[in-house]
């Protein structure tokens, strides 16, 4: 298949272009996504290529979007709906938790809604507390929601397309500092593109990425850096600073989550950092932690650590003192490395 | 999916009026003449407001002159106020603007055409009324005399800003001054607003509250929450609906202004509603009086529905020529409502080109002289800074041991950081 370079915009638009085209059940919904083609772009000329009937433009009502693409989903569509910042989600928290997350299993799967509810999440735009949230460790805290995090265009076209066709709902969750280059944490560097990263040619046609499959994006032996998002870039960039044989795992899929390649990078280093920018305390770190320590305990030569947001809301002035950036991420791998075997 | 049936109802998608390269088209906006609807008394039943949710309360003719039962019958000064007011509010819109664009603040929201919405309305109302505002609603600070440099401070984030960095710009609040925090959130500040009406009334005074949201916002449930609740306990509040036609790119159709008044949502479930010339100063003053007066005599609630235009971009992320003619203002009905008061001022004879120029230029020189003053105090770019410390104050009223953690781990990191620069 041709592959060509992608930013993150790009990807999904063209897993969203494809699956319009694929099937008919398909369509999208949201605000500003029509006609404007979403404030991200992330939409753009799909109305116009597939119709004011397959691609809607919303009321402002992120609860209503969400009930009424259950309600389009129980009738045999397959919506896609975006909710403009992940920020806004919560209007539509009662009608994804007591509803959607639940609608198989309180009908014994008499009623189902295959539903996409596509978010931008995360800060590094300068957003404040209002366009910089993470709130994927709420949603995976919620049985019978299936949770995902590309960190890169290829992965973003084919974990939407796979979250599209999956016959669960998905909460689909774009990092938004990545959507047009990968980010180091260094908000002072100039920008880069995602052209000529590997990750950023991307197979013009069909393909999937499989939901619930975690990416060692870095081999190593020295520890593990299991993460997700944008700070698999941050990571990244620490390990190379430091020049360190670390192996960094992108989780991608927090539900249903990849516990056998967490485990089998950290039962082979022994050593385990955990780093989100969401808020650390109950944050999905913590379930990530308890899962590797259950399976690893005997492999671990020092305590698994955390790198994480602080436990405030995202301050507008602060960004860059709040966002775990490079040099946290490296001085808690230093320390991490100096604790005794 | 079984085959499409070509039989039943088509989904219906609202129509644009104009996009992009088409003519400018308002002929959907339903204009009555000025003066044209009567003003009824405050205390008039639900019912009989309801003709006057779907016309149009005008005040201002097209030739400047005050006309019909609406007039509100205001003073020289307050005229004066009122347009002073106007025209500091978009000077001020215009230098922040530039100064978003030089790079010295992040983000800026102006409220080009819809001025009187607000400093009518706040002039309107007592010192004591509560407001909650929407981001649009800067009219509201300058009417409640917020000095320029507080305003200038939270817009630089700087070491004077009263949100201490931690909202976006255009954020404000005052405490004294009864201006609730603004949230980026759309509509939540409508419940509230309604809760705070309630307890004026559990607490017997006679303080009244107001909010202010945008039509397409009207879609949100919390506005439905806020119209049931003010029925309900006949909360001594104002809801007020800007109907600037455009929600980012979503055109008001999409919230539901097809064929129905945004005003008419309040006779629906109970409540007075008005559909008034937003860019009239004294039909916004006279109705907001009009409000006042009916929820401080136990009267209840009142929807006004202010028709107006957003004539600036929803924000400085924003690009509107990609979604509506870029000379759409142009052909704006309801005209421009600084102009407006100013040609009634020029009818009245107590207004000329010379003073206004004048006024302006005054105003000019007050906000130059603010901005240099805000500086001192630093910005997000140069300091003097705010101490990234306070980043873990007011989480809590007092700052538990997992912050006091969190916030000695950052300073550790910023003074090892220093000290590798040196």
């Amino acid at each position: 298949m041709i592959a060509r370079s992608m930013n993150m915009v790009q990807a999904l638009n063209s897993a969203m272009d494809i699956m319009l085209a694929r099937d008919p059940a398909v369509v999208l919904l949201g605000e500003d996504i029509g006609y404007f083609g979403g404030v991200f772009r992330v939409t753009d000329g799909l109305q116009k290529k597939f119709g004011a009937h397959r691609v809607l433009d919303t009321p402002i009502a992120e609860g209503g979007i969400v009930g009424a693409a259950i309600g389009m989903a129980v009738n045999g569509l397959r919506p896609v709906a975006e909710i403009q910042f992940a920020d806004y989600i919560y209007p539509a928290y009662d009608q994804m938790v007591s509803e959607l997350a639940r609608l198989r299993y309180r009908s014994a799967a008499a009623f189902t809604a295959p539903l996409t509810i596509r978010t931008p999440c995360g800060g590094g735009i300068r957003g404040g507390q209002t366009h910089s949230q993470s709130p994927e460790g709420v949603f995976a805290h919620v049985s019978g929601l299936k949770v995902v995090m590309p960190s890169n265009p290829y992965d973003a076209k084919g974990l939407l397309i796979a979250s599209i066709e999956d016959d669960d709902p998905v909460v689909f969750f774009e990092p938004k500092r990545l959507y047009n280059g990968p980010f180091d944490g260094e908000p002072d560097k100039p920008a880069q593109s995602w052209s000529g990263h590997p990750q950023g040619e991307v197979p013009e046609g069909y393909f999937t990425v499989p939901i619930g499959k975690a990416a060692v994006v870095r081999a190593g032996g020295a520890l593990s850096i299991i993460t997700y998002g944008t700070m698999v870039h941050v990571c990244l960039a620490a390990v190379e600073a430091l020049g360190l044989d670390a192996e960094v795992v992108d989780v991608r899929s927090m539900v249903p989550l990849d516990t056998e390649t967490l485990t089998a990078s950290v039962s082979k280093t022994g050593r385990c950092l955990i780093v989100h920018e969401a808020t650390g305390f109950a944050g999905f770190g913590a379930e990530l932690v308890a899962q590797i320590q259950q399976r690893c305990f005997w492999h671990l030569e020092a305590p698994i650590a955390r790198v994480a947001g602080w436990d405030t809301p995202y301050p507008h002035a602060f960004e860059w003192e709040y966002f775990p950036g490079k040099q946290r991420v490296m001085r808690a791998i230093e320390r991490l490395m100096a604790e005794a075997a | 999916m079984s085959s499409p049936c070509t039989t039943g109802p088509k989904l219906h998608v609202p129509a644009v009026p104009a996009r992009p390269g088409e003519a400018p088209d308002f002929s959907y906006v339903r204009i009555a003449a000025a003066g044209e609807v009567g003003r009824p008394d405050p205390a008039v039943a639900v019912a009989e407001t309801a003709p006057l949710a779907e016309s149009l309360v005008r005040v201002l003719d097209e030739t400047g002159q005050a006309v019909g039962s609406w007039n509100p019958r205001l003073s020289v000064d307050e005229l004066l106020q009122g347009l002073r007011l106007m025209l500091l509010t978009r000077l001020f819109d215009e230098r922040m603007q530039r100064a978003q664009r030089q790079g010295r603040i992040t983000f800026y929201v102006r409220s080009l055409g819809e001025e009187a919405v607000s400093v009518a309305a706040a002039m309107a109302l007592r010192e004591t009324d509560m407001l909650f505002p929407s981001y649009r609603n800067q009219g509201l600070f300058m009417a409640r005399g917020l000095p320029l440099i507080e305003m200038m401070s939270q817009l630089l984030s700087n070491s004077r800003d009263m949100c201490k960095g931690r909202q976006l710009p255009v954020m404000y609040h005052s405490a004294p001054r009864r201006l609730f925090s603004i949230s980026g959130n759309l509509a939540t500040q409508y419940p509230q607003a309604v809760g705070w009406a309630m307890a004026a009334a559990i607490k017997g005074t006679d303080d009244v509250a107001a909010t202010w949201t945008g039509e397409g916002s009207t879609a949100a449930a919390d506005f439905h929450h806020a119209l049931t609740f003010a029925k309900v306990y006949k909360a001594p509040v104002i809801l007020n609906v800007v109907n600037n036609q455009w929600a980012i790119s979503t055109f008001q159709g999409y919230a539901g202004g097809e064929q129905r008044s945004f005003a008419s949502r309040g006779p629906g479930i109970g409540l007075a509603g008005l559909r008034v010339d937003g860019n009239d100063f004294l039909a916004v003053h006279a109705a907001t009086a009009w409000a006042a007066e009916r929820a401080r005599s136990g009267h209840g609630a009142t929807v006004i529905e202010l028709v107006t235009y957003r004539a600036g971009a929803h924000s400085t992320s924003d690009d509107p020529s990609r979604y509506r003619p870029r000379e759409e203002f142009e052909y704006w009905p309801l005209g421009d409502p600084i102009e407006r008061l100013k040609a009634h001022l020029l009818h009245l004879g107590v207004w000329d080109e010379a003073r206004h120029a004048a006024l302006a230029a005054t105003i000019e020189e007050e906000l130059a002289a603010a901005w240099r003053e805000a500086a001192r105090f630093g910005s997000m770019g140069e300091g003097p800074k705010l101490d990234p410390a306070s980043m873990f104050e007011d989480v809590f009223k007092e700052v538990p041991e997992h912050l006091r953690v969190q916030r000695d781990a950052l300073l550790a990191e910023l003074a090892a950081s220093s000290g590798a620069r040196r």
